[in-house]
């Protein structure tokens, strides 16, 4: 009994007010829940603003000033219509395969520390968790393609298999680059690494951490994530799996309403979770791009949410700009391209650390 | 009961019955979905071992990456399961044998623990503390067994290329495109200006 007690005040904690409060998992958990939920639904409406004065159109302007509210006259829109289910599908698998897209790309949150010791679950394994997570993520595109057994569905379900499956290779290779410098697995590590090494400490000016971050010194890498996490989420210019002039809308043709918005929810978070790897692997996580008081001022993860949007804009850009690929070239881009690319740079990077033996060497374990 | 015992319990169970479900439901694709929760069942045991390395490299490699290529496969396939499944009776009396003989092996191992309790805490290799075990896996593998591992490396490349090498084939007479090529294309080498004379043509 008193494991589960113990358990139990774990969860929900002792909310006492005053100082030292000791909040729970669970009231952590929803605050977490709570503000990526609504950051998402304005990363929406940012995504379709952004497009939409590259094309130089308005965008949504309507719901509320400026149209912020159109999200959630979308959710509302989503969550009161009926629900339909082919007659001819996997009623169980139909349902259960947007449920799997939002759950893993949810799940993924645990372990970002947004500030300074503020993850939900500071693992030693958190970069392999969050991969881990992301390549789950295939399974609801393919549950839901088949479930609704349908062709075009089928067919993008294929595609996306094929295309996740490729890109999380490289994605590998260019944690596996970040994690040499590194030494430790841990989130929270490879920040205070990129806090306390690196080029600014090498010219003598330690305030500059900017410099010290890895977009600079693995900058090949750094590119090769951008473009591999466009394709690992199915973003254009690699959304070949929701192709309409070839898919009709690919694997999410059959679905309407909230299962629909289930999909739609989970694909941003995920794309939300792979901008938060890169600004935790290439751009140095909650810490101050300047060591110094104006800048330092700013709690850490105002800077991590800067960071954030920052790599989202980028990638709401290349959806503005950038042309649809042909799926032979992105299969040539992310197995003749990226692949020998990532690979030659784990072994030089691999080489000048073993040689100059430079790397962090502060790791908790 | 205390959490990790509860959560072992509720681990195996669902390991166990999924397992079942496997080679109990009718449609593959099923059997597919079932193998891979047995899979995640699985990882969760090694988590509450102590051993979270191994347990996401599980869900990394087979969940992740195999599994999709066997439910890929198993989706693409028209075979009809009735037929095949008329046979299974034929079949049972390896399967019993191969699980015998499985079975047998497991209480070989649990057994020399209940036999020499000794050797139950005692590890061939042990962890040294304030180490976490992704640690303790590299410094082993590549000291210790770096030739074994090397090794295991290049046979799975050997087979790797081999599986490559029966499939590939190169049909002559098919017109490739050499994207570097194309790119490298200016207009200045392929387009000639031309200025034609009216009524004259070229």
């Amino acid at each position: 009994m008193d494991s589960i007690n113990s358990a139990l005040d774990y969860l929900l904690g002792i909310p006492i007010l005053g100082l030292g409060v000791q909040v729970g998992f669970i009231y952590k958990a929803l605050l977490l829940l709570v503000a990526l939920l609504i950051f998402t639904a304005f990363i929406l409406l940012a995504d379709r603003k952004i497009w939409a004065a590259v094309q130089i159109r308005r965008g949504p302007n309507v719901v509320g000033p400026f149209g912020l509210l159109q999200s959630f006259a979308d959710l509302l829109k989503f969550a009161l219509k009926e629900a339909v289910i082919p007659a001819g599908s996997d009623k169980v698998l139909f349902i259960l395969a947007p449920l799997i897209t939002a759950t893993l790309a949810l799940g993924g949150w645990a372990v970002v520390p947004v500030n300074d010791g503020w993850a939900m679950a500071d693992i030693n394994v958190g970069i392999l968790y969050i991969l881990g997570l992301s390549s789950l993520g295939v399974y609801g595109v393919i549950i839901g393609g088949w479930a609704s057994n349908s062709k075009y569905p089928f067919l993008g379900s294929l595609r996306s298999a094929a295309q996740m499956v490729s890109y999380e290779v490289s994605i590998g290779l260019v944690i596996i680059t970040v994690l040499l410098c590194v030494g430790s697995l841990n989130l929270n590590d490879i920040i205070r690494a990129q806090y306390e090494m690196g080029l600014a400490h090498m010219i003598g000016l330690p305030q500059l951490t900017f410099l010290n971050w890895f977009w600079l010194p693995l900058f090949p890498m750094f590119v090769v994530f951008y473009i591999s996490s466009l394709a690992e989420t199915n973003r254009p210019p690699f959304d070949l799996v929701e192709g309409e002039s070839e898919l009709v809308a690919g694997f999410m043709t059959e679905y309407s309403s909230t299962p629909y918005m289930l999909f739609m929810l989970g694909e941003y978070i995920s794309i939300l979770l792979m901008c938060a790897m890169a600004t935790i692997l290439f751009l140095g996580g909650w810490t101050a791009p300047i060591d110094l008081p104006p800048f330092t001022w700013i709690p850490g993860f105002i800077w991590f949410f800067l960071k954030l949007s920052m790599m989202f804009f980028m990638i709401a850009m290349a959806k503005a700009i950038v042309p649809r690929y042909r799926y032979d070239q992105l299969m040539r881009i992310g197995w003749k391209v990226f692949l020998p690319i990532s690979l030659i740079c784990v072994i030089i990077v691999a080489f000048v650390l073993q040689l100059t033996g430079w790397g962090w060497h502060g790791g908790t374990a | 009961m205390t959490l990790p015992l509860f959560f072992f319990y509720v681990f195996s169970a669902v390991a166990i019955a999924s397992a079942a479900m496997v080679v109990a439901s009718r449609n593959p694709v099923h059997a597919v979905m079932f193998l891979i929760l047995a899979f995640f069942n699985a990882a969760g045991l090694f988590m509450l071992a102590g051993a979270e390395f191994l347990a996401l490299i599980l869900i990394v490699v087979y969940v992740g990456a195999v599994a999709v290529l066997f439910l890929f496969v198993v989706m693409m396939l028209d075979v009809d399961f009735a037929s095949l499944r008329s046979g299974m009776l034929q079949y049972a009396p390896i399967g019993v044998v191969v699980g015998i003989v499985l079975l047998l092996e497991l209480l070989l191992v649990a057994g020399s623990f209940v036999v020499s309790p000794e050797a139950a805490g005692s590890s061939a290799l042990p962890i040294s503390e304030g180490m976490d075990n992704t640690r303790a896996l590299g410094t082993v593998l590549y000291t210790r067994y770096v030739f074994l591992f090397q090794g295991a490396g290049a046979v799975l490349l050997v087979a790797m290329i081999g599986a490559i090498v029966l499939t590939l084939r190169h049909k002559p007479n098919v017109k490739r495109q050499d994207a570097i090529k194309q790119v490298a294309r200016r207009p200045s080498e392929t387009m000639q200006v031309v200025k034609v004379k009216s009524g004259q043509g070229l």
